[in-house]
Parts: C-alpha cells; sequence; structure tokens
C-alpha cells in the first residue's frame, strides 16, 4: 500500500471538515477522490501532502509515517487547481526548483528539465514566463514540475478546474495516458463525476466528511452504496420513491405492462441527442424526469398520457432522506 | 502649486549667492556633523524598519494569531499619532532618572535618551508603517500557492522565502524602504524630542535648520533644506524609475 490514512479527523472550528476518514491506496494507481464541494476532499488530499495537519489519525506514505513530516520532507508532488507557477522565472527553471533545492548537478537538471518538459510537450516554451502560456500549458508544466522531483506520490487538487471545458477533456485523457507511462502512485481530487469516472482506477467518494464508498468505476456506478453516491454520478430521478437513472426509464403509451406509473408529460426539452421529459405522475409532489435518444422519443409531445416503466436491469436504490423539490432537480 | 512653488523658492534661495551658500553651510561643522548623523539614524532606521517590517508583514498575513486584528491596527498608531507625542513617550520610558527601563539601562551605561539609540528608536517608530503597508497588499495578492508548491518541491522555510516570496514581494519592499528612507531623514518632531537637541552632537538636519533660521543663518538654513529636500526628490524619482520595470514583466 503507498498511502494509509488512519482515523484521520480535521476541524475547522466548529465545522468539521473529516471525521474518521480510513483509507489504503494502492502504489502505481489513478485515485480520484470525488464529492462535491466542502466535502473534505480536498483537505484530505492537503493533509497527505502535509500542507494541512491532521487533528487526530495518522498519515503512512510507502512504509514511511508522515503524520508530523514537514511537506519537503514527504517527497510528494503537488498541484494546485491554480498552478501555483513560479511566476518570476521561466518554465524551464520553474521544472528546475525541485531539483536545484536538492542541489543537483547542473548538468543533470538540465537534461532531466528536458525529459520533463518533451513528456509534457512544452519544450519551446521553455524560456517563456508562466504569465506567456494559457492555462493548460500552465497546468502541463506544474505537472512537469511536481513530477521533476521524482516523487513517491503524486496529489492533484482539481488540477483541471479552472480550465475550459474542451481543454480539460483534453488534459484529462493526456493525464490518463501519462500516468500509463510514467506510473507514479497519483490521487486526484475532482468534484466533476464524468472526470473521475473517465481517468481513474479506483474512486473514493467523499461527502460531509466521510467516506461513502470506494471501488472502481464500475462497481460505483453498477453498485451504488447509497443514494449518495448514486445520485452524485450522475443524474437520478424518483419513482415511486425509489433511486433511478433517468435512461432507465421507458416511456409507453398503454397500461399493458405490470407495475407501470401513469403519469402526464409536462415538459420536454431536446439537448443534442438527448431529449428530456418530465412527467407528472399522480403518486409524487416532484416530476419524474426520462431521457432516451431522439428515435424513440418521437410520438410523445406535451400533454400526452403516459405509463412508466423501470427498464429491465434497472438500477433502483431506496431513498433514505427525503429530497425537497429544488435538490430533485438539481440532479 | 502647493508643492512646487514652495519648494522653488527654498531652490532660489539657495542659490542666491551662487554655490556660496552651500559652500558656507558645508564648511560649517555643526551642520556637516547633523547630517552626517541623519544618515546613521535614518540608515539604521531603515535596515531595521525593512527588517522587522517584512517580518510583521509575514506575519499578519501568513500567519493566524490571537490578537492579530489588534496587531494590524497597532500598526497604523505611528501615522495617526502625532511625532511629538511618540518622542515624548520614549522620553517617559526610556529617561535615565524616571523612566521604566531608562534607569536599568542607564547603570548598564547604555544611554538611549539624547542620544543616538533614542534617536533611531523614534525614526524607526515614526515610518514603521510605510513598508508593512507596502508589502501586505502585494503579499495577500501573490497568495501562499507559490509558497506551497515550493514546500511541497522540498524546499525550507528559508528557501522559500529566498527564492520565492522575496523575488515575488521585491518592488513592494523597495518602494517601502525608499518611502521610509524619505521619512526618516525629515524626521523632526519625534526626533527633537528625544535628541536634545545637542548642536554638534545629536542634532539632526531638520533641527539645523530650525535653529539657523531662527539665528538668521538663512543662507544655511536654506541650503540644508535643498539637500534634504534633494534626497527626497531623488527617492522618489528613484522608485518611479523602478516601478515601470515591474509592469513590463
Amino acid at each position: 500500500m503507498s498511502i494509509e490514512i488512519v482515523g484521520i479527523g480535521k476541524r475547522f472550528g466548529d465545522f468539521v471538515a473529516l471525521e474518521d476518514v480510513n483509507l489504503k491506496i494502492p502504489t502505481g494507481q489513478l485515485t480520484a477522490l470525488l464529492g462535491p464541494s466542502g466535502g473534505g476532499k480536498s483537505t484530505l488530499l492537503r493533509i497527505i501532502a502535509g500542507l494541512e495537519s491532521a487533528d487526530e489519525g495518522t498519515v503512512t506514505i510507502e512504509g514511511t509515517e508522515a503524520t508530523h513530516l514537514p511537506p519537503q520532507k514527504r517527497n510528494v508532488g503537488f498541484v494546485f487547481q491554480h498552478y501555483a507557477a513560479f511566476k518570476h522565472m521561466n518554465v524551464a527553471r520553474n521544472v528546475a526548483f525541485g531539483l536545484e533545492i536538492r542541489k543537483r548537478p547542473k548538468q543533470e537538471v538540465k537534461k532531466r528539465v528536458e525529459e520533463l518538459l518533451e513528456l509534457v510537450h512544452l519544450s519551446q516554451f521553455a524560456h517563456r514566463l508562466p504569465s506567456q502560456l494559457s492555462g493548460g500549458q500552465r497546468q502541463r508544466m506544474a505537472l512537469a514540475r511536481a513530477l521533476a522531483v521524482e516523487p513517491t506520490v503524486l496529489l492533484l487538487d482539481e488540477p483541471f478546474g479552472a480550465l475550459d471545458a474542451k481543454v480539460r477533456k483534453e488534459l484529462r485523457e493526456w493525464l490518463r495516458r501519462l500516468h500509463d507511462e510514467v506510473h507514479v502512485t497519483t490521487v486526484f481530487v475532482t468534484h466533476d463525476q464524468e472526470e473521475a469516472l473517465e481517468v481513474a482506477d479506483q474512486i473514493v467518494v467523499i461527502n460531509d466528511g466521510r467516506i461513502e464508498q470506494i471501488g472502481t468505476p464500475d462497481e460505483l456506478y453498477d453498485h451504488p452504496a447509497n443514494d449518495f453516491v448514486m445520485s452524485f454520478l450522475g443524474p437520478v430521478t424518483t419513482l415511486e420513491g425509489q433511486l433511478v437513472r433517468p435512461h432507465d426509464i421507458d416511456l409507453v403509451d398503454n397500461d399493458r405492462v405490470a407495475g407501470s406509473v401513469p403519469g402526464v408529460i409536462t415538459r420536454m426539452l431536446r439537448v443534442g441527442v438527448e431529449v428530456r421529459f418530465h412527467v407528472r405522475t399522480d403518486g409524487q409532489d416532484t416530476d419524474v424526469l426520462v431521457t432516451m435518444t431522439r428515435g424513440p422519443a418521437r410520438g410523445f409531445e406535451v400533454g400526452s398520457k403516459v405509463w412508466l416503466v423501470p427498464s429491465k436491469g434497472a438500477l433502483t436504490v431506496p431513498l433514505m432522506t427525503p429530497r425537497t423539490e429544488e435538490e430533485a432537480l438539481a440532479v | 502649486m502647493l508643492v512646487a512653488w514652495p519648494t522653488s523658492l527654498v531652490v532660489r534661495e539657495t542659490f542666491s549667492q551662487g554655490l556660496e551658500g552651500i559652500k558656507t553651510a558645508l564648511s560649517d561643522p555643526d551642520v556637516t556633523h547633523a547630517l552626517w548623523l541623519t544618515g546613521v539614524v535614518a540608515g539604521t532606521a531603515v535596515v531595521i524598519n525593512l527588517l522587522f517590517g517584512v517580518g510583521v508583514s509575514l506575519l499578519l498575513v501568513r500567519y493566524e494569531f490571537p490578537g492579530k486584528r489588534l496587531l494590524s491596527a497597532m500598526i497604523d498608531v505611528p501615522l495617526a499619532v502625532s511625532p511629538v507625542v511618540v518622542g515624548l513617550a520614549l522620553v517617559l520610558v526610556y529617561n535615565p532618572r524616571f523612566g521604566w527601563f531608562g534607569p536599568t539601562l542607564d547603570e548598564h551605561g547604555i544611554q538611549v535618551i539624547f542620544a543616538t539609540p533614542g534617536m533611531i528608536m523614534a525614526t524607526c517608530f515614526v515610518a514603521l508603517p510605510l513598508v508593512i503597508r507596502e508589502v501586505v497588499p502585494v503579499l495577500e495578492e501573490v497568495g501562499d500557492d507559490q509558497e506551497q508548491a515550493a514546500r511541497s518541491l522540498g524546499a525550507n522555510a528559508l528557501q522559500t522565502f529566498r527564492r520565492i516570496t522575496l523575488p515575488s514581494i521585491k518592488w513592494a519592499v523597495v518602494y517601502g524602504v525608499v518611502l521610509s528612507l524619505a521619512r526618516s531623514l525629515g524626521e523632526f518632531g519625534a526626533v527633537k524630542v528625544v535628541s536634545g537637541n545637542v548642536v554638534g552632537q545629536t542634532q539632526t538636519a531638520t533641527q539645523v535648520v530650525q535653529q539657523k533660521y531662527q539665528n538668521f543663518e538663512q543662507g544655511t538654513a536654506y541650503s540644508v533644506s535643498f539637500l534634504l529636500a534633494t534626497v527626497s526628490v531623488l527617492c522618489i524619482i528613484l522608485v518611479s524609475f523602478l516601478r515601470p520595470k515591474e509592469d513590463e514583466k
């Protein structure tokens, strides 16, 4: 186990950021800490890095008890959401920083910096200042800088959070490929479920300072431990007191299927290839959300009387806490 | 009108007899001693202010501790309180006969009041906020991301400060230092109370100006004023030349 976290707790005044968190992060894997903002995932990452100290519990990195080690002795690479580029140094010197601190011979530093810039595709920008780079380039530079010191663990705090959607997608794929090349144990924090599902080997869902579930993307998606995990991993809707994914509900125009729920389409919205229906049923006071591709959606219109049927093999999770209308619409 | 006109009058008066005025002034040993003393006091005060100012700025921006707001408010006190009051307060504390620390220090042969240490303290106190008020906003704006990144890359506190923090606040520090140098050179009230104004011993340049003027040696007074003004103007010009470079970056 590369990182072992035992009984970690952290408070900021009255606010409980983390409570009795236990987690093992395997060597060489890409692990995502996924959860809503303010859920404690960044705090956990910063505790691993030593940038924040835990009130209780221990952190062990590669078998070394690191709970009270200062950040510079932990040999972790840290990448910040807002890059934290050294503004007064050019790209090459930014990347060289950790090596210069370690007093490596000049020739070696130069060679290593060149390799790393090659790796992150920034060779031609070596002599630019960070302010002359785009957001995506800056973040790649930050990554190269963190990798330069050959960290045992690479920690990324919402690394793509400040980038626009397109660059974010590109960098995400690039990170996955990079990880397959470099194989350094990597932990990254994100609130974007798609990012976590796409990139990570293992996902840790954190909410309200506690771990909700740990598992591979498939395990989480197919067997969510509770309604929170399910609703966080993608859109959900409630049907007859059960949480179900909107694309797992079929709309039919007759009541021949046993257990189907009657309702009336109140709203219809087309977003790209997807069509979203809002269906009002008698049993509940919020609309049921149903999504499907365009083809099967033909023939339905606002005001149609329809019957709702969970499709075969649809995953349903009983709703634990009653949701307000606002929350139900938000997910 | 408020600034340029009176200043130009000083220049005109100084050179009303060519360079004669300045020559006379500089040949007066009291004047040269006062100028030298002003340099020593202002120089020392600026160095102390530089170290203390940067330290307190870091403390105020980067650390949380009880009484932080109080400390932050206290920093502005020298700007609010009249320098004469500052001088008087120092006299009350360090006076060798009835001050709080004065007698003890006096027994060990350290004289603060009516001597250079007291004058340095008074000058420091008056110019204290200038460095801090320049550096604090810059530190806040820069944030601690870069410092944390440096720490995670293996730099210790000193390396982080030298390689990361200092370069980013460099210009604020320079500006603060120049401002406090100008302020220190020109300090009158606090130093006058503390120094005792002994001619040729604890008399600074500003005090020479006052004394010479009152003794109807206007020529000398104007000359010394001119010198003081010149240094201050040079300071400001220096800073305005340094600043644009920062914008280019």
